[in-house]
């Protein structure tokens, strides 16, 4: 019995050594699915990333291995920050991040970085007000005051000439954040800089910040959680969040003066504005996009590749998909809740795409 | 020596050896990738209090304070419970109602800390709140109870702990009274000691195994991460009020490693590891020395 317990403890040792070492970018395996690629090999690309859309990559990559079933495509929602550095050690293929890698973090890099937006996301402040009909309205830099801890009170003058409908307390504003470093927390303090110098300067923009007031809850689940239980907070969560679990949500005002509130189609409207002068790297912030019907914290989320691959076939095939992904791959991000790219980007994207040396 | 007996002394020495290479390869793992933000920012790491990712500032002091806090508060709260359950069961319980006890208990070691963190925030939190807004104005104005209600923060992140660390505490010290001889409550009892008395004689002869119960149980209570950051409020400052959201080591680096892009910023959350390591490695130092310490003192007595 001891004996054999032994043995089987080695052979798990053994079974997790070899799996340990079966890393790597881009190695050719064996073809399993034999009479369909014709005895070719496989491909089996690795990536990893941004957590936020790893829902819709997963379906990407999944509908993709059916067309495709010699191309294998993985992806880790390790967070945007472990995408950008395995990206640049090269231990995965490409890498995926919610907010565009900087200069510094480029010229880190042992080769030029691509980025290409994949599909839209927004941040939607929550709120609860034990007896308020109706929706709030928001303005910009009153989002900044209150998450600068400079407006305290519900009715607070900025608030009441905002909506001047609804019977607002005097009750304190309990501030609520993310704890966890998140590109949620990236587009919503984007936005803040954006819209409040003050805020630019005393918070700054990154994936965490220092906040001035208030508490963090983990996740978008935490936050939500907070807010629904604490009578008279606030907070900002993923819009695909807040619909799926019917969280209602204030409409914000626009750079075009309108009160927007977010939706597929208005997240898609404010990067369809912001295609006009796009840069040729599509490193842009869309917060605060002007144009009509534009939902102002609203964000790109984008895959990053090498434009000189040294492994050639997984960059034809990285290529082959990314085509596909802007074009036929869109028309899951509905189902998902993913606000589509417009068109005028996909068509700029497309025409990057052919920068890549893949032979 | 036999060669079975040859085989068997090294194969154990070699699991022995590897346990402090590990230990101190760890050391040197945290010390060598936090270098960056060891060099730059030094001591001061240690006693400031600006956490800014953005600036690429990093001082760890409200991380170590709301460890330290938090930790030592569950322990206030957790270890006479603790000592209660453990008594009771080795010394007044019935004998029907033992395994049942034991059982639960040790069931409570057995959640995870993910569901601690659920429970904290739907059950706890809520029931902290209300506790908190029904304090009188009066009590409100101490400094330990001061700042808003917010249901989450230092207090709730303590009792959470204290739930946590009742289940460890309370099963070492219920094995250490376990091993007291019967002869010393006989004796105490021949004296004429009160059941009272004759189970203080026990526990005064068990002492040095209970305190190392409620150093495991502060080990423990250091280290917790999911749980506490779901209720402590994430919000790194150093205060007094029970009632001020907060924040600890380990919930920092949970939180904010997986983003962390900068060299920088990726350092100082090592650096937190490092100091984490360091501070563990002084608590067990120090209960290591007061058991020892105590245990001379009985030789002491004992020779004279």
């Amino acid at each position: 019995m001891a004996q054999f317990q032994i043995r089987y403890i080695a052979l798990t040792l053994a079974a997790t050594l070899l799996t340990a070492c079966g890393g790597g970018t881009a190695q050719p395996v064996t073809a399993d699915n034999g009479g369909a690629s014709g005895g070719s090999q496989a491909l089996q690309i690795n990536g990893a990333g941004a957590t936020f859309p790893n829902p819709i990559y997963s379906k990407w990559f999944a509908e993709y291995n059916k067309l495709h079933p010699n191309i294998r495509i993985n992806y880790q929602s390790i967070g945007s920050g472990g995408g950008i550095q395995q990206v640049t050690n090269q231990t995965v293929f490409f890498g995926a991040t919610d907010g565009p890698m900087n200069d510094e973090q480029l010229k880190a890099a042992p080769g030029p970085i691509l980025h290409f937006p994949t599909v839209l996301g927004a941040v939607v402040p929550v709120y609860n007000i034990p007896g308020l009909a109706g929706e709030l309205k928001f303005t910009g830099p009153v989002l900044a005051d209150i998450y600068l801890g400079k407006i305290k009170k519900w009715n607070d003058p900025a608030m009441a000439k905002l909506n001047p409908g609804a019977k607002l307390p005097a009750t304190d504003i309990t501030v609520v954040h993310r704890s966890d470093g998140s590109g949620t927390t990236y587009i919503f303090v984007d936005y803040l800089s954006k819209v409040s110098p003050e805020f630019k300067s005393q918070v700054g923009v990154n994936t965490s910040v220092k906040w001035p007031a208030g508490v963090g809850g983990k996740g978008n689940e935490g936050v939500s959680g907070l807010v629904t239980q604490t009578p008279g907070s606030i907070g900002y969560v993923e819009l695909i969040y807040a619909l799926q679990n019917k969280i209602s949500f204030g409409s914000v005002q626009n750079a075009a003066g309108e009160f927007v509130k977010a939706s597929v189609d208005s997240v898609t409207k404010a990067a369809a504005a912001e295609a006009t002068t796009m840069p040729a790297d599509f490193r842009v912030s869309i917060t605060n996009a002007p144009g009509p019907g534009a939902y102002p914290i609203s964000s790109f989320t984008w895959l990053l590749l090498y434009d000189d691959p040294k492994d050639k076939a997984a960059g034809k095939a990285m290529v082959d998909f990314v085509t596909w992904a802007l074009t036929d791959g869109q028309k899951y991000c509905a189902d998902l809740g993913y606000a589509p790219l417009p068109s005028n980007v996909v068509m700029l994207e497309q025409a990057a795409l052919g920068r890549i040396k893949v032979s | 020596m036999r060669s079975p007996d040859l085989g068997f002394r090294i194969g154990i020495g070699v699991f022995a050896a590897a346990l402090v290479i590990i230990v101190i390869g760890i050391g040197i793992t945290l010390a060598n990738d936090s270098w960056l933000s060891l060099q730059k920012f030094g001591l001061n790491f240690w006693r400031t209090s600006n956490w800014d990712p953005v600036a690429g500032e990093f001082g760890a002091l409200p991380f170590i304070w709301g460890t330290l806090y938090s930790s030592v508060l569950a322990l206030l709260m957790a270890t006479p419970v603790a000592l209660g359950i453990a008594v009771f069961i080795s010394e007044l319980c019935p004998p029907f109602l033992r395994a049942p006890l034991i059982f639960l208990t040790e069931l409570l070691a057995a959640i995870p800390s993910i569901v601690y963190g659920l429970w904290g925030i739907f059950v706890l939190v809520p029931v902290v709140r209300s506790v908190e807004t029904t304090l009188p104005e009066s009590v409100r104005t101490l400094p330990v109870f001061s700042g808003p209600p917010y249901g989450v923060g230092m207090l709730a992140a303590a009792l959470i702990l204290a739930v946590m660390v009742v289940p460890f505490t309370s099963a070492v010290a219920r094995e250490v009274l376990k091993t007291v001889p019967m002869t010393q409550r006989e004796a105490a009892y021949a004296l004429g000691a009160t059941r009272f008395e004759a189970i203080r004689a026990a526990i005064f002869y068990a002492r040095t195994g209970i305190i190392g119960a409620v150093m495991l149980g502060f080990g423990r209570a250091l280290g917790e991460t999911m749980a506490v950051t779901m209720v402590i409020g994430n919000n790194p400052q150093v205060a007094l009020s029970l009632f001020a959201p907060q924040y600890t080591m380990a919930a920092v680096i949970a939180n904010e490693f997986t983003e962390a892009a900068n060299a920088l910023y990726q350092s100082a959350l090592i650096e937190i590891g490092l100091v984490l390591f360091i501070i563990t490695l002084l608590v067990n130092m120090l209960s290591r020395g007061l058991i020892w310490s105590m245990a001379r003192q009985v030789q002491v007595k004992a020779a004279a």
